[in-house]
């Protein structure tokens, strides 16, 4: 029998949480975490625009932090929480920054956004009330082109009062169920 | 010319008003209907595909700017485990390109490449690192040829051509065209200016990377689908390689990660996965690297440029002679229309009584140039708002009112015979002006500081097909559903600009129900009557004036079948919150979905068709046909900058623009097109440029990008994007679709010239190139301090060999639109010889 190219060859196992669900997971070892994501496991909301960790928009949350999915293996995933785009709506409702970002124009092509979402979601789960220039630090890593930004910006302005809206009127009825289903 | 203010006439929106209330629809901000998806990530771009024994393309791009390929071997390959098939240019022997006149690509080159990346062989695999790796066992044998890294060097050396067509040598295309005695008009004016500039080329960097997924279908058709622009042109193109019926091929552009541009020309591996698809009989896809997506370019040509205008005291322009010279790269693509656009708009802005343009495109062995976001002309007008800038000065006259004075009236036909629609530029100017308080700023802000203004225009749709052919540019057929639904088929192509809303829109609004009623069958050749694509910006113009028609025909059929069921005169139904109701007695009404069962019942399965063609241009001369558009939007701009004087570092704090849209369908969208717009410009104007280098002799001596990543082609991010005022002016232009014009390209246009007059409001140097960097102000300042002329940029343009212009005497010397010394003027023009535009 022919030999096939040496990568193809072994597989690696590895468990980890995806968008809180536990994943038991098969894959060639060298594949990066964005490539298991899109190829392994049909989660394409995650995209790609470089793969060499340029421009932003492989971004994920890996154990609530942004990484580029592009420049982490996914042999480093073990054990730990990864949560893409997939995973910010729940019960049937989209994440308050979705609906910002759609309500305000913040995505044109659609393209960057998901990585601009979830980088968004950890500055906001970290500073619930981030200045318009801890927005734009926060989002220097994610290039876009068509928006200008200013309507991210607004987007995300516009979400972090969503969310403490809703976090004021969680804490309002005794049971604080608060924001855990994003 | 006098400000002259056309009377706001009515447009189509009096016809398809609902209830005399206003709209319901069009005009409300509110989420595109496609929002949801790409906030979900749910959106499907091509790399999102994924099928059952799906096989991965890779092509092996040639390392050499210019050779000669002796030999390929593809032996080992193809012996490679994993590895289904290896293409080669025998494989695709057909050339295409995007215009009729330049069909000089193939898809894999056959014994000549061009440029660094080049494709030369694909090889297809199960897996994508195998058929990565199988690239590396392809032997080929190449003579490396002389290459050509710019135009003076193009025009110097006409041996080795880069092609075997083109005017002679290495050039390209040379286009002469003079629209009255411009000599005349330098001899009346009180003062001739003289500039040369120059305009670096740089690249779209759309985020999403090229990808092709083709199958062949269970019935031996192809089906592809392609993150592409322009479907119906990638379905002429994919015809002619593949030598097939076009009966037998389906297109689809998925939505486009960005395009701006860059992925509107039919490509190399669109065709070469359609070829693989068919030969192996299975899907196969391929997705090109970042570095591969700067390699496909077609991006803004270089350009130098030089402009003579002669002017009056009180700055009226007498004549203006403007000649380019522009760096083609390696193939044709758009750029035969891209020579013609940098000289067609130039009299759409101001009155030029007396024009002449002479422009010369070259081959060079880079990436080819072609259409990006403004297409040809941005770069002369970067030169001629400059001017302006310096004419203004010279004539101690403020730059605001020296160009109020002159700005062009509505609905002229200009010297180069344009038929203008609504002419909002002083407006646009007025607003400016106003909001940046800029009569207390310029030229009073402290040293370090300033503000600068330029204005544009730009084209709401090519006026012509880029293949000469009567038929409509659009077409939009609706499906009346028994449910209330309405589904919209198009083929135009969402790339990220709201082309789907737009459509949903109109509908919505003349059928009064609501956007997310409708479903969308978008960017399908064979779902959809053709839309020629998302380029020239022309889809809300011309898809939109489709859907219109289309709706306007369904609610007819509705509202005479309502006007029976309720026994009112249907002149007196009205559509709205999904109902038809009796004007006169609200409560006499039925819902949408029984509306549409009564039309059906009585007529039968209720679809309408609606199509847009435009008018007829009045420019009759060979190369008329570029330029030409139903109407023209209007932008003016005011840039705020500071610039380091110890670094040379510009910085942007402050943007005002003010954009004549005609109509906002939805200010949501056209408020993110003109931020869109201001950030692309900022980005060109201060840092975005394709640059090249030669590698080291002892290395191949090869011409390569010098920036082909993402992080050192230098592109702005959040932290550099300033705050943006934006107004609309809102004068519904009765050609658009309740009264629209473009926004997607216009207001890109006065940022760069608006920068470069800026730092000269802010530090004294004249920068007359984009991008201006940092180093090109330190050297302007030191040129300054130094006494002699404070000014970074070209100081000689070259001479060229220029053809006879043709002579059309504008309308106000009795010119008919065609040239008097045109061979062809009393008989018609061969086909062939027509110019076709993009």
């Amino acid at each position: 029998m022919a030999t096939f190219p040496i990568e193809s060859q072994k597989t690696a196992q590895i468990r980890f949480t995806l968008n809180g669900e536990e994943v038991d997971l098969s894959f060639a070892p060298y594949k990066t975490l964005l490539e298991v994501l899109r190829e392994d496991l049909g989660h394409t909301g995650t995209k790609h625009g470089c793969e060499l960790g340029e421009c932003g928009a492989c971004a994920v949350l890996l154990d609530g932090k942004p990484v580029l999915s592009c420049l982490v293996l996914a042999l480093e995933c073990s054990g730990k929480a990864v949560l893409t785009v997939e995973g910010l709506s729940g019960d049937g409702r989209l994440h308050p920054l979705q609906d910002a970002f759609a309500d305000c124009g913040a995505a044109q092509c659609g393209y960057c956004t998901p990585g601009i979402l979830v980088t968004a979601k950890a500055l906001l789960d970290a500073n619930p009330h981030p200045s318009r220039d801890q927005i734009r630090e926060a989002l220097s890593g994610n290039l876009c082109r068509c928006t200008g930004y200013l309507q991210v910006f607004e987007a995300v302005e516009a979400a972090m009062i969503k969310i403490a809206e809703e976090t004021k009127a969680a804490h309002g009825k005794s049971s604080a169920t608060s924001l855990n289903r994003f | 010319m006098a400000e002259q203010k056309e009377p706001k006439k009515s447009s189509r929106v009096a016809d398809c008003e609902p209830s005399g209330e206003g709209f319901r629809v069009i005009g409300v901000p509110r989420r595109r209907v496609d929002g949801r998806a790409k906030v979900t990530g749910q959106t499907r771009f091509a790399d999102d595909i994924f099928l059952p024994r799906m096989a991965h393309c890779k092509l092996l791009r040639s390392p050499h700017p210019h050779a000669r390929i002796r030999k390929i071997d593809v032996s080992r390959a193809l012996a490679h485990p994993g590895v289904y098939l290896v293409l080669t240019g025998k494989d695709l022997p057909i050339s295409y390109g995007i215009l009729p006149v330049s069909q000089d690509e193939q898809a894999l080159c056959l014994d000549h490449v061009r440029h660094v990346g080049d494709p030369v062989a694909a090889v297809v695999a199960r897996e994508e690192l195998t058929a990565f790796e199988a690239l590396d066992l392809i032997d080929i044998d190449y003579e490396i040829l002389p290459t050509i890294s710019d135009p003076e060097e193009a025009l110097a050396t006409p041996e080795p051509r880069i092609h075997e067509y083109g005017e002679e040598g290495n050039i390209h295309k040379q286009v002469a065209l003079e629209f009255g005695n411009v000599e005349r008009g330098f001899a009346e004016a009180d003062e001739i200016f003289e500039d040369t500039f120059f305009y670096q080329g740089n690249t779209h960097l759309p985020i999403e990377q090229h990808a092709s997924v083709a199958i062949k279908d269970p019935d031996g058709k192809l089906t592809i689908w392609s993150s592409t622009q322009t479907p119906h042109y990638l379905h002429r193109a994919l015809a002619k390689v593949l030598e097939m019926p076009a009966a037998h091929i389906r297109v689809i552009a998925t939505p486009n990660g960005g395009g701006f541009g860059g992925k509107s020309d039919p490509f190399n591996h669109e065709i070469v996965v359609a070829k693989a698809a068919m030969r192996l009989d299975r899907p196969v896809k391929i997705c090109l690297t970042r570095e591969e997506v700067f390699y496909c370019h077609r991006g803004r040509h270089p350009v130098l440029m030089r402009f003579k205008t002669g002017v009056k005291k009180d700055g009226t322009i007498t004549g203006v002679h403007l000649q380019t010279l522009i760096d083609g790269g390696a193939y044709g693509s758009y750029g035969v229309a891209s020579t013609y656009y940098a000289g067609a708009l130039q009299t759409t802005t101001y009155h030029i009584p007396r024009y002449r343009y002479e422009g010369c495109r070259t081959f060079t062995n880079k990436p080819p140039c072609g259409p990006k976001r403004g297409h040809g002309t941005p770069q002369p007008r970067f030169g001629q708002e400059v001017q302006l800038d310096k004419i203004a000065e010279k004539l101690r006259s403020d730059p605001a009112e020296l160009r109020l004075r002159i700005v062009e009236a509505p609905n002229t036909v200009t010297a180069n015979f344009l038929r203008l629609g609504t002419v909002n530029l002083s407006e646009c100017i007025q607003r400016v002006v106003k909001s940046s308080d800029w009569k207390n700023r310029f030229r009073k802000l402290p040293e370090g500081r300033g503000v600068g203004l330029a204005c544009s225009a730009y084209l709401t749709g090519a006026g012509l097909p880029i293949y000469w052919n009567k038929m409509p540019h659009s077409g939009v057929q609706l499906k009346f559903d028994r449910g209330g639904g309405v589904s919209i088929f198009c083929g135009a192509t969402e790339i990220g600009q709201g082309s789907d809303d737009v459509l949903a829109g109109i509908v919505a609004e003349v059928l009064g129900i609501d956007p997310f009623d409708i479903r969308l069958f978008t960017g399908d050749t064979d779902l959809g009557p053709v839309d020629l694509g998302s380029y020239s910006s022309r889809v809300t113009l011309m898809a939109g004036n489709a859907a219109l028609e289309a709706a306007e025909r369904g609610k007819a059929l509705l509202a005479e079948a309502v006007a029976l069921k309720l026994e009112v005169p249907k002149e007196r139904l009205r559509f709205a919150e999904k109902r038809v109701f009796d004007s006169a007695a609200r409560d006499k009404s039925v819902s949408f979905a029984e509306a549409i069962c009564l039309a059906e019942a009585r007529f039968g399965t209720i679809g309408t068709v609606g199509s847009y063609t435009p008018p007829k241009s009045p420019a009759l001369y060979k190369g008329g046909g570029v330029g030409p558009s139903p109407t023209y939007s209007y932008s003016a701009a005011v840039v705020e900058v500071a610039v380091n004087p110890v670094t040379g570092w510009v910085h942007v704090p402050k943007v005002w623009i003010a954009h004549d849209i005609g109509k906002a369908l939805n200010p949501t969208l056209v408020r993110g097109q003109v931020e869109g717009s201001v950030y692309m410009g900022l980005g060109e104007a201060l840092m975005e440029e394709q640059e090249f280098r030669r590698l080291p002799r002892r290395l191949s001596h090869a011409l390569v990008h010098k920036f082909p990543s993402m992080l050192e082609y230098k592109s702005p991010t959040s932290l550099d994007m300033p705050e943006v005022i934006t107004e609309l002016i809102e004068d519904p232009d009765p050609r658009g679709p309740f009264g629209a014009k473009e926004v997607g390209q216009g207001p890109l246009l006065p940022i760069m010239p608006a920068v470069a007059n800026a730092v000269y409001d802010a530090v004294g140097v004249r920068i007359d190139e984009v991008p201006i960097t940092p180093e090109k102000v330190m050297k302007a300042l030191a040129e300054k301090e130094a006494g002699r002329e404070p000014r970074f940029g070209p100081n000689h343009f070259p001479d060229i060999n220029w053809p006879e212009a043709l002579q059309v005497p504008p309308p106000w010397e009795g010119g008919d639109g065609k040239a008097v010394n045109d061979p062809y003027r009393e008989k018609p023009r061969p086909t062939k010889d027509k110019v076709l535009a993009p």
